[in-house]
């Protein structure tokens, strides 16, 4: 199991040094900072192996976080539980930087303490963490309170408390998507995947149970079997959505989504992402980028780049970029474009176009003429994509939530008092067009 | 701190002062201080709150101050403050010390714990429980025999049947680790009700905790495939699990039970169907989790291909992903690569050609030239894009595509030589001596269809002796080869090349080459075109799978360390060896065509050995376990082209530094076929190298991977053996010795094995013990028998050979002439052997020459009647003295040989010492 976690700062000072293992030297801190953050190399792997100690690192802005080990590790969970340490402190103290680490060190040591014991993850819930750890020191507790405490840290439903109480249950869903293309200069799609994830905010009161619905292919073909008629499969296909993979939250009931298909659970409360998902087939690409370079000589290239959109007019596309890469030996650009703002940033390398809005159906243009330094270096320019970012105010893959219906048997509300807000944002992943 | 003056005034009394002076900066007043406090203790005064004042003692070199600590230690341990704490109304404060408890190494100490740890696995709140389950394995990391003993392991199984399902998960994670260090004991007793309490726990404990008993479950055998299928349906739902680890532990489960299902039926065709999209959603995590999947599915595709066949298009690499990624894909990419989507796979590759990283771009060019090999379909297509990737004339892309396009013409030979011309103009830009080598070996390959291959070849001729190695000898045989197609025209540069190699270079192995190449073209050129210029055997498709024993161990470990470094964990764990190296289940019953898991001993079992090794370590140990991609990538390289660029014409049996041996084997057994093809010369040549042939000793299947062939010879006065250690298992090899037995000459080794480094996976090592004839004697059978043993970390192996005679023949085997006469008249008729020896067609004086090379003196020569009569005499190690009379007859290339010994020697050892003499003898004369 893990043997140690260290924080480290930029410079590989460190920050935090928490070893929970007989066989982790103090050594070990030293040899990651010496082999790996001040190793003249690019990173190869996250994780290097030293005189048979294996360091796990990942890289938050400019902090180094190791997880050190001698013994055959469950690697993904070591990750995973980095990535988690993440979160925690992100939801404790906010963003991770050193000023805020250093700033909270005595909480960090004591969130280590309960979150790995002897190097063994334990719950790790933000929600149930922040009922008995707390920077304000330890509240005095009932006996009631503190049983509730351990039996909600251990339970089944670690990652909600009971007796939780909303004048106002409120809901709120956000179906966040990003869109990935990978398209040839031909405009032929060689990738293209949508990777979603549902977010949900909860302020529901006592333990509510939850049904979530949407409109994926293999439920809805299910029901509509039971309809029996050829018309209603060939609607609900146009409407329904073939989901490739999903994972949820840990507390959706697999083996009943397993069985049934259904997503049912009990909610944490606050926010959180109740499940994530992928899609490959039948995706609505919101963008279409044409690009045209054409090299005039050897010291200049004309650059053309079409964007189209491709969505309902009536729907208004946000925080438009079109990142146009530019070779390393450019002395000058010229740009002229129909719409928005388009500049040349040479730290970048790139030619930044951007248009606050553009509604669908619609087409808009930029040429560029680039001027290069004649070089004798044969190394020839690589070309990297183009690149786009966007904000669109649907899924582009197709999904719909259908219904999210909440039971509280025990408390005085119906699904009906429940106030719910649903909201589609497809955002651009990795959108390039190669040229 | 307005609060503090409230305290301030209490401040008096007794044990105030005393803690006072327990922190006294001098010594001997905290001396004093303890002795006092130890008094109180005796008295009955609770001095209990002094506890961390006293410890704080416990820093000290004084022997005394000690004691008395660790006295007051053992007095207040019971009520120290933890030991309370396991007792606090609190189950938060409860589990704190429990917790904390575990930490203190102090066996004396971690006594008293017992008892507060033993009402704390057994305490009402889960929360302490589940804490207490860990501390139990803290506790057996300090003092495993008092674990045992007081029965905590007991407790920890009860466990497994808890409520809760995160005590459970717990128990199940700190059972599983200490049953690690107990690779015998059923520590975890899985059975199948066991199992169901895991599988009911596994629904409802934290993703943490499913992971331990995921993992825990996957070192279960079902004992029917009824049930490995309902284990199957209640971890499936796993794979939906939003934590990576879970996923994975979960796919490493159904990996294993797979083994167990028939393969025919539906569930096992539904199961394989639903492991693909959780593996694919993988890829959308963060990239280090990315990298940790990439790992394990490069096993899986390696093991069930038909799992993700259809998926290679999530492999192809994004502009922005870390190196690490993209070197995965790329290698997954080619494993997946078929038929079917080969003209995508290679647009991709093609673009990656162009990027930045040079390693990738390499990496992208090598793995177009494994498709073109894998997929033969392709092969045309993939020539074209890699001469559309020369055309670019981005240096690094050149000569990486010019390795490769070497390998694809040894898979597809007079397909695509038309490119020949292409190539040549890159000539220039090639300073790589991989790429040279390639080039050369192609232009030597196919001299015959390159107008001017004499003068391409000559132009690397000018800088021989700054060209590596691998560049020398591969352009000495394609020029010798260029000689062959054409000699007329190329005399002159075969001289050349054949001086340089022999006479102005330091380099043995180019020496002998150069040698061997020289004889061979001036005897027979017919033979010389046979050898060099025969067929070559062809490559394979997969070069770099990974070895199916290893494979299956890996797949057993999906999701850990070992499956990311693709090593076994006792190759980077210290002190694994004694576990138990995890294989898959094998299948009951005769359900279909159940393939039979063989295992052959590749790899060898670990024995204490290993345990010595890592104690004797003599440095650090050398990079075992670090891999990265780009490590695999060169050994691809090995694979594929090593056996095509330095052998050549002959088929090389080690791919190492002692190829030149081998290849004198090759061609010796070549020409040994029909004897008339024998040359003396030849023979002169092997006599001239000090030459025997070297022999295979001890079988790689007999040692465990270790392959022994060597020789003996003498050289300046000093006898030799010559060994070539050979390690053909697929784990390193340190700490050899080696020894021999009692023997007929008392020979052993002057100074034992250098052997440093440690001799890695299919790599050689050539070793020249020096040997004398000092030890103990004892008769063999026959008399030259030599039993050796060889150790290394691994094990002691045996073997025996044959000690060739020739080697004891002494330098100073001249005898005086007179001597030499008196003797001869005193040794008995017995004593006397003769035999002929046919075909021979030298003359007197060569053959003294050459036998004087071999420590057999001619001490007279007389003419008589037309015959050379030559006397000679040869001494033995032991001080045997042999006496030859060789009669040549001019026209007759029979020569008879006339032996006799000195009458020191034992009579009955007589015939076998000669008939070994005869044979060795036999090799000289002839």
């Amino acid at each position: 199991m893990i043997g140690g976690l260290f924080i480290y700062n930029h410079k590989g000072e460190v920050l935090i040094s928490r070893v929970y293992r007989d066989d982790i030297g103090r050594n070990a801190v030293d040899a990651f900072r010496v082999n790996v953050i001040h190793a003249r190399q690019q990173v190869r792997s996250p994780v290097t192996n030293i005189a048979r100690t294996s360091f796990f690192h990942v890289k938050r802005s400019n902090i180094w976080l190791a997880a050190v080990t001698k013994q055959n590790v469950n690697a993904a969970m070591v990750f995973e539980f980095l990535y988690k340490m993440c979160d925690v402190m992100t939801a404790y103290f906010g963003k991770i930087s050193e000023e805020n680490i250093k700033n909270n060190f005595v909480l960090i040591y004591e969130l280590l303490d309960e979150i790995l014991d002897f190097g063994y993850p334990q719950n790790s819930e933000t929600g149930a963490l922040k009922t008995f750890i707390t920077q304000q020191g330890i509240k005095s507790q009932t006996k009631e309170e503190q049983s509730q405490i351990t039996s909600q840290v251990t339970g089944q439903i670690g990652w909600r408390r009971e007796g939780i109480k909303y004048r106002r249950n409120e809901l709120f869903l956000d179906v966040l998507e990003s869109v990935n293309l990978l398209m040839s200069p031909q405009g032929q799609v060689l990738s293209a995947h949508v990777s979603g994830r549902v977010v949900m905010k909860s302020y529901l009161s006592g333990m509510p149970e939850c049904k979530f619905g949407m409109n994926d292919k293999i439920v809805i073909d299910k029901q509509g079997k039971g309809g029996s008629t050829d018309d209603a499969g060939k609607s609900s296909g146009k409407q329904s959505i073939a989901i490739d993979d999903c994972t949820f939250h840990q507390c959706v009931r697999l083996s009943k989504f397993d069985s049934e298909r259904s997503i049912s659970f009990i909610p944490p409360d606050g926010e959180y992402e109740l499940m994530r998902y992928r899609t490959t087939k039948d995706i609505i690409l919101p963008f279409r980028v044409i690009p045209l370079v054409r090299e005039v000589g050897r010291t200049k290239l004309e650059v053309k780049v079409v964007i189209k959109s491709n969505f309902k007019p009536s729907l208004l596309a946000q925080k438009i970029e079109v990142r146009i890469p530019t070779p390393l030996n450019t002395s000058g650009v010229q740009v002229i474009c129909m719409k928005g703002k388009a500049k040349y940033k040479a730290s970048e390398n790139a030619i930044v176009w951007k248009i606050k809005r553009m509604a669908g159906m619609k087409e808009s243009q930029i040429s560029a003429e680039i001027e290069l330094l004649p070089t004798n270096d044969k190394k020839k320019w690589a070309r990297p994509p183009i690149s786009m970012n966007f904000e669109v105010p649907f899924a582009p893959s197709g999904l719909k939530v259908r219904y999210l219906k909440v039971f509280e048997p025990k408390l005085n509300y119906s699904d009906h008092d429940v106030i719910k807000w649903v909201r589609y944002i497809g955002r651009s992943g990795i959108y390039e067009t190669r040229c | 701190m307005t609060d503090s003056k409230y305290f301030t005034t209490n401040k008096k009394g007794e044990i105030f002062e005393l803690k006072a002076e327990l922190n006294n900066e001098k010594k001997e007043k905290r001396k004093e201080a303890v002795k006092k406090v130890i008094a109180a203790m005796t008295v009955g005064k609770d001095v209990s709150s002094l506890f961390p004042d006293v410890v704080n003692c416990m820093q000290t070199d004084n022997l005394e101050l000690k004691k008395l600590v660790y006295l007051y230690l053992m007095n207040y341990a019971k009520s120290h403050p933890l030991c309370t704490d396991c007792e606090d109304p609190n189950p938060l404060i409860r589990a704190l010390a429990v917790r904390t408890m575990g930490c203190i190494r102090v066996d004396k100490i971690t006594e008293y714990l017992c008892e507060p740890l033993r009402k704390c696995l057994k305490d009402e709140d889960p929360y302490v429980r589940k804490t207490a389950a860990v501390c139990v394995a803290k506790l057996h990391d300090i003092n495993a025999q008092m674990v045992e003993d007081q029965g905590f392991l007991d407790s920890l199984r009860d466990l497994i049947a808890d409520s809760n399902p995160m005590v459970v998960a717990n128990a199940v994670a700190a059972l599983s680790e200490i049953s690690e260090s107990h690779p015998n004991s059923n520590l975890l007793d899985l059975n199948p009700q066991n199992i169901n309490k895991l599988l009911t726990a596994l629904n409802e404990c934290t993703e943490w905790g499913q992971i331990f008993i995921l993992d825990c479950l996957s070192n279960y055998n079902p004992k029917d495939e009824r049930e490995a299928q309902s284990i199957c349906e209640r971890v499936t739902p796993r794979l939906s699990h939003a934590n990576s680890a879970v996923v994975l532990s979960a796919v490493k489960v159904l990996m294993k039970f797979l083994e167990l299902l028939p393969k025919d039926s539906d569930y096992y065709i539904t199961l394989l169907k639903k492991l693909s999209p959780p593996l694919v959603t993988l890829l959308s995590g963060e990239p280090e989790v990315q990298y940790v999947a990439l790992r394990n599915i490069n096993l899986i595709v390696q093991k069930r291909p038909e799992i993700l066949k259809q998926e290679i298009k999530v492999f192809f690499v994004k502009y922005n992903d870390p190196i690490y990624v993209k070197l995965e894909k790329l290698d997954i990419m080619i494993r997946l690569a078929s038929q079917a989507n080969i003209a995508q796979v290679l647009a991709e590759l093609k673009e990656y050609a162009t990027e930045v990283d040079v390693d990738f771009v390499r990496k992208a060019v090598r793995a177009i030239g494994r498709c073109a090999i894998k997929v033969e379909q392709s092969a045309e297509r993939c020539v074209s894009t890699l001469l559309d990737l020369i055309q670019t004339k981005v240096n690094y892309v050149v000569q990486e595509a010019i390795v490769v396009i070497r390998d694809i013409f040894r898979k597809y030979p007079n397909k695509y030589e038309s490119i020949i011309a292409t190539l040549c103009e890159n000539l220039d830009s090639l300073d790589e001596p991989d790429a040279r080598a390639a080039m050369i070996w192609i232009v030597g390959e196919y001299a015959e269809r390159i107008d001017n291959a004499d003068e391409l070849l000559e132009s690397f001729l000018e800088g021989f002796h700054d060209e590596s190695t691998q560049v020398q000898l591969t352009l000495l045989t394609a020029i010798v080869k260029l000689f062959l197609k054409k000699p007329s025209e190329t005399q002159e540069l075969v001289q050349q090349v054949l001086s340089l190699a022999t006479q102005d270079s330091d380099n043995p192995d180019l020496r002998d080459r150069g040698y061997i190449y020289w004889r061979l073209l001036s005897t027979d050129p017919v033979t010389a075109k046979e050898v060099v210029l025969s067929e070559k055997p062809l490559i394979s498709e997969e070069t770099d799978l990974i070895e199916p024993t290893l494979l299956d161990e890996l797949i057993c470990h999906i999701g850990s360390l070992a499956s990311v470094y693709h090593k076994p964990p006792n190759a980077f764990v210290e002190g694994s060896h004694g576990i138990h190296r995890k294989h898959l289940p094998i299948q009951h019953g005769s359900s279909g065509p159940a393939a039979p898991v063989d295992q052959p001993q590749v790899i060898p079992s670990q024995g204490d050995l290993l345990g010595d090794l890592l104690n004797l370590d003599l440095g650090p140990p050398v990079n075992v376990p670090q891999v990265c991609s780009m490590q695999m990538g060169a050994v691809d390289l090995l694979g594929g082209g090593l056996d095509s660029l330095v052998s050549d014409p002959i088929i090389i049996m080690h791919p190492t530094l002692c190829g030149w041996k081998n290849i004198i084997y090759v061609l010796l057994s070549n020409s040994w076929s029909g004897p008339g093809l024998i040359s003396v010369d030849f023979l002169l040549l092997l006599a001239v190298l000090n030459f025997c042939v070297l022999q295979v000793w001890l079988p790689a299947a007999k040692a465990k991977g270790l392959e022994i062939s060597g020789t003996f010879s003498r050289r300046q006065g000093h006898m030799y053996m010559d060994m070539s250690f050979t390690n053909k298992a697929l784990q390193h090899m340190t700490d050899f010795a080696i020894q021999f037995n009692k023997n007929s000459f008392g020979m052993i080794p002057t100074t034992p094995l250098a052997v440093h480094t440690p001799l890695m996976p299919n790599q050689s090592i050539d070793i020249s013990l020096p040997l004398n004839t000092i030890g103990p004697v004892m008769k063999m059978d026959p008399l030259n028998n030599l039993q050796v043993a060889v150790k290394n970390n691994i094990d002691v192996f045996y073997f025996s050979c044959l000690i060739p005679l020739s080697i004891f023949f002494v330098e100073d085997g001249k005898m005086e002439r007179q001597v030499f006469l008196a003797t001869w008249k005193d040794i008995p008729n017995e004593n006397e052997l003769q035999y002929q020896i046919k075909e021979c067609h030298l003359n007197a004086d060569t053959v003294s020459g050459k036998l004087q090379n071999n420590n057999i003196y001619t001490i007279a020569k007389r003419n008589v009647e037309g015959q050379d009569m030559l006397y000679q005499s040869l001494k033995l190690t032991n001080g045997i003295w042999i006496l030859a009379e060789l009669r040549i007859q001019p026209g007759n290339p029979n020569y008879t040989v006339k032996n006799t010994l000195n009458e020191k020697v034992c009579p009955n050892l007589w015939p076998v010492l000669y008939n070994i003499i005869w044979m060795q003898l036999w090799m000289y004369y002839s």
